[in-house]
């Protein structure tokens, strides 16, 4: 291993040895406040070792992983996004009596799972790296014990991802016996266009598909999704949300560049057809909750559905809509799960509609922060959630996908309607109650207000950032 | 850069207000008037600066062959061709005014109307102009969508916190009509960029380089439905009228004024700047229907403002008629009925912005809006009687009042090339007359029922009447100033549309009938 190998591995070292030392450092002496220390380090640590690279070149490390300018984005994406799971995790978990240490454990092998999977153009990495990531999840879905909703959703999460991962190896078995490889370039390479399409192969990449749906909850594969949000601790259902489904739909794109579908394929013809039904579906079934965690989890399957049409885009602008629209959905999804979390009491998560009411004169910042999520997740200028939805639309419109495109627009209006009774909720006055003025989380709220700059700034000011995305280069 | 303070100034005074009333060193109710006062200014520095740019003519900037009174452009997004491009002409000039006078009748109008979370409706009301003001003078089609969403959001909580009774219900519709109709929008946008970068290898925003593209016939009319889509729900034009009653009924008075006056004027101001010009040869080709649609939005509002026993309802109504005069104007594209538009636009939006203020005043008063229960209200406030009669007769175009002005040059121009509709779009004026002096009727004479006693306007309230009034008489009597500023600006629209393969539509119409 040469110097050089082991200062593009580093950050994935850093997150392997930081879970060990945590443990060792629990075994010693039990301590909240020096646990998360030692996470919120090893996790700014890993941050800056991604920044001290000479350039973005693409380093190839064994047929497994590739350090390239893509895998080095979307890393920084996951850990960013792992530090305000931390920060947010911080005070919720203070206001619980369960063990608290072992949590942050949790999140940085998760960590690790994710940034093995981004970086990884060969099955077994991706396998490798996914079950990391789940078997991580599993636990911190079911982390709150004596909570009969967070062990339903423990539970659930297992049984589904479990499922999902069998499909996916089904898949990869199948093309392995067909293609002889697992190296996504060589597949690339095998697999010449204009040749018709094996069956074999065909199969292979359908159980594939069908595995990396239920991670990403699309529809048909969606139903675990809200019991899961709604059971998992806030800030759990808020790394579910971005750091896993993020990590999936990198490997999507990363794996199908390579792999170039014709179109008229039928996957591809199933792939529109998905991100249809996920837009409407998830929308639709948004309309009529009542609770703020199922909202919001109806509404992440309508999101990946606007990803899957800039996915399913051609061109130059479809990796930097995919991955500009990645980053947006990251912040609002995040901040809105953050305002979730700061509510939420020792009982029960903040996630009944009713909790809101009137929320503007309580704590105006967090009802203002929250509309300013929920617009950015409903697209509307000013936030980067509306320069997402503008590339995918672009994205969309510049490869003639007109029919996804205007499904795209009047999915988009039925998910306003569901966003802005949420608003209109925050801003409806109570008559005086005794409002409990809830737990102060400083350093969730910190969070929250970096992210509610950040989504801002770049909904105002993207360039920089788009200047960033178009030199990651997806091909490795 | 003047141009970036006149959009971005009224922002500011919101957040002053704002700040004002969360964080001032008063008690409350000394905030808020600061918050009130501090609205009124920032507008008044603003209006200043537009006036400012009217007198002092020597400002002219050449783009693209037209002469323009200001312009700023900076790189924003450069890697997609966009720009922070503002420019500004007589029509926008005038708008702008408007929007700006209109704005402070709002503020004032909402003095003792508005009585809870003063500082964020200052901030929402301010934040709405902002973006009103950025569709009049935005020339790039990115920051154009940009603003047009951007008046959308703060108008829904206008609607939603400060309105009446069924406020919900109202602002979703309105703000669902126009988030759908504005997605449209931006997809035909989209659509017109990349055909556009396809065949020049330029792709750009920028509405100078944008107009004369070539389009195939059918793709243009595919990409100007998108266009029509958003500014026929904002004008609106029947059957996309829908969301209107209910969202002026509902909103508070600043409210009810800001939608009338400004918001639909967008529309026109949309179909004026961007769609036809855009699409000049898809424009000739659904004339004949558009202006079809808008002698049935004259007739249609008529007759339904006449059956409404909502005060606030029925003025509602008469805006879808007002606003079908701009729809046929716009489509007959000749001088005149150009002219028309612009003094119908500006007229429109005063004399119905009135009787918006005028019908607030009577239900903070009164606490109804339902004419049934009024009647001999001018014997105990006679000042607000008077003034509510003269806006009805302008609003029914009585020669002499601006209104008469525009709604006649419109018919005029009709006349020029469709002597049938001409005649069809005249029979709105007799209906008019119906309602407007049916309402007068029925709330201000007849017998007091209810015994109403109520204080009628007090100075402020008549100060800004009397501007309005004054307004309305020297857009009736002396119009030539405004129709000057305009010209230059709407000929050089037609000159656009003269170079395009179909001509102008006077030739098209003109000798079929």
């Amino acid at each position: 291993m040469t110097a050089h190998d082991f200062t593009a591995l580093l950050p994935l070292m850093i997150l392997a040895a930081a879970p060990v030392v945590i443990m060792l450092a629990i075994a010693f002496r039990r301590s909240h406040g020096f646990t998360f220390s030692l996470a919120l380090i090893a996790v700014i640590l890993a941050i800056l070792t991604l920044l001290w690279k000479p350039a973005p070149s693409s380093h190839k490390l064994t047929q497994l992983l590739v350090i390239d300018g893509y895998a080095l984005f979307f890393m920084g994406l996951i850990l960013v996004a792992g530090l305000f799971t931390l920060l947010l995790s911080y005070g919720y978990l203070n206001i619980h009596k369960e063990s608290r240490e072992e949590f942050y454990i949790l999140i940085l092998t998760a960590l690790l799972g994710s940034a093995i999977l981004v970086s990884s153009v060969h099955f077994a990495s991706f396998f490798l790296g996914l079950e990391i990531l789940s078997v991580s999840l599993y636990a911190l879905a079911a982390y709150m014990r004596m909570n009969e909703l967070c062990i339903e959703a423990g539970i659930k999460y297992l049984i589904l991802a479990a499922f999902s991962s069998a499909f996916l190896v089904f898949g990869m078995a199948l093309i392995y016996a067909e293609m002889g490889t697992m190296e996504f370039s060589m597949l690339a390479v095998r697999m010449t266009p204009g040749v018709d399409i094996r069956p074999i192969l065909l199969a292979g990449t359908a159980f594939i598909i069908v595995g990396i749906g239920f991670k990403l909850a699309v529809v048909p594969f969606h139903l675990w999704v809200a019991d899961v949000y709604e059971g998992a601790p806030a800030p759990v259902t808020a790394f579910i949300a971005t750091v896993s489904k993020g990590a999936v739909f990198a490997i999507l794109l990363r794996y199908f560049v390579q792999v170039d579908m014709p179109r008229g394929n039928p996957l591809v013809v199933f792939l529109v057809c998905v991100a249809v039904a996920s837009m409407f579906a998830g929308n639709l079934l948004a309309l009529f909750q009542d609770n703020i965690k199922r909202l919001l989890a109806y509404s992440s399957i309508a999101h990946m559905g606007y990803l899957l049409v800039a996915f399913l885009a051609s061109g130059e602008l479809r990796v930097t809509a995919v991955v500009f629209y990645l980053l947006a959905y990251f912040i609002m999804t995040l901040g809105a799960f953050g305002v979730v979390t700061i509510l939420s009491g020792q009982e029960r998560d903040a996630d009944r509609l009713d909790d809101y009411r009137g929320l503007f004169f309580r704590r105006p910042w967090l009802a203002g922060s929250f509309t300013v999520m929920l617009l950015s997740l409903a697209g509307i200028p000013l936030t980067a959630g509306f320069i997402g939805k503008f590339y995918v639309l672009a994205a969309g419109v510049s490869s003639v996908l007109w029919m996804p495109v205007i499904c795209l627009v009047v999915a988009s209006v039925i998910g306003l309607f569901y966003y802005l009774r949420v608003i209109v909720v925050l801003y409806t006055p109570v008559p005086e109650t005794a409002a409990a003025a809830g737990p102060s989380m400083p350093a969730g709220v910190l969070a929250l207000s970096v992210l509610m700059v950040l989504l801002v700034w770049i909904g105002v000011y993207p360039g920089p950032v788009l200047e960033a995305i178009a030199t990651i280069g997806v091909l490795p | 850069m003047i141009l970036f303070w006149i959009v971005f100034i009224p922002l500011a005074g919101g957040l002053l207000a704002w700040v004002a009333v969360k964080h001032g060193p008063y008690v409350r109710r000394k905030n808020e008037l600061i918050a009130r006062w501090v609205s009124i200014t920032a507008l008044a520095v603003d209006l200043v600066l537009v006036l400012f740019l009217w007198l002092s003519g020597s400002h002219t900037v050449s783009i693209a062959g037209g002469t323009w009174i200001a312009e700023i452009s900076r790189p924003w997004l450069p890697s997609l061709g966009i720009s922070f491009h503002l420019a500004m002409d007589g029509i926008s000039l005038l708008l702008v005014l408007l929007t700006l006078f209109l704005g402070m009748a709002a503020v004032i109008s909402s003095w003792t109307e508005i009585e809870g979370q003063v500082g964020f409706f200052h901030f929402n009301l301010m934040a709405t102009l902002t973006g009103i003001i950025g569709v009049f003078v935005a020339v790039d089609l990115f920051l154009f969508y940009f603003f047009w969403e951007l008046m959308l959001v703060p108008m829904y909580f206008l609607i939603a916190l400060w309105g009446h009774e069924k406020r919900i219900y109202a602002a979703v519709k309105f703000f669902i009509f126009t988030q759908l109709s504005g997605l449209l929008m931006l997809a035909s946008i989209l659509g017109i960029y990349f055909i556009h970068g396809r065949k020049t290898g330029i792709y750009t925003f920028d509405y100078f380089k944008l107009i004369g593209t070539p389009l195939e016939s059918g793709t243009a009319l595919f990409l100007l439905l998108g266009f029509l889509a958003a500014f026929l729900v904002k004008l609106p034009a029947v059957p996309f009228h829908t969301w209107l009653p209910d969202a002026h009924t509902e909103a508070p008075t600043a409210g009810s004024v800001i939608l009338a006056g400004l918001l639909l004027k967008t529309g026109g101001y949309g179909l004026l700047r961007f769609a036809v010009p855009l699409f000049p040869g898809a424009t000739a080709d659904i004339a004949p229907l558009a202006m079809t649609l808008g002698i049935i939005g004259i007739l249609y509002g008529a007759v339904l403002a006449f059956a409404q026993s909502d005060l606030k309802r029925l003025v509602a109504y008469t805006s879808v008629s007002h606003m079908g005069f701009v729809l046929l104007g716009v489509f007959v594209w000749n001088e005149k009925a150009l002219q028309g538009v612009m003094i119908q636009m500006l007229c429109h939006a005063i004399s119905t912005g009135a009787l918006f203020i005028l019908a607030g005043a009577i239900q903070e008063r009164i606490h109804t809006r339902e004419i049934m229960r009024m009647g001999g209200l001018w014997a105990v406030a006679p000042r607000m009687g008077g003034v509510w009669l003269f806006f009805a007769v302008a609003s029914l175009g009585l020669p002499g009042m601006g209104n008469f002005i525009g709604e006649f040059l419109i018919l005029l121009g009709t006349y020029e090339v469709r002597p049938a509709m001409a005649a069809f779009a005249a029979l709105g004026l007799v209906l008019s007359t119906v309602y407007a002096v049916w309402m007068v009727q029925k709330a201000f004479f007849g017998v007091n029922r209810e015994g109403w006693r109520i204080p009628d306007l007090e100075a402020k309230e008549m100060t800004v009447m009397a501007i309005m009034i004054a307004v309305i008489l020297w857009l009736g009597l002396y119009p030539q100033p405004c129709l000057d500023k305009a010209r230059e600006g709407l000929s050089s629209l037609q000159r656009i549309t003269s170079g395009a393969p179909k001509v102008s539509s006077i030739e098209i119409f003109g000798r079929q009938q």
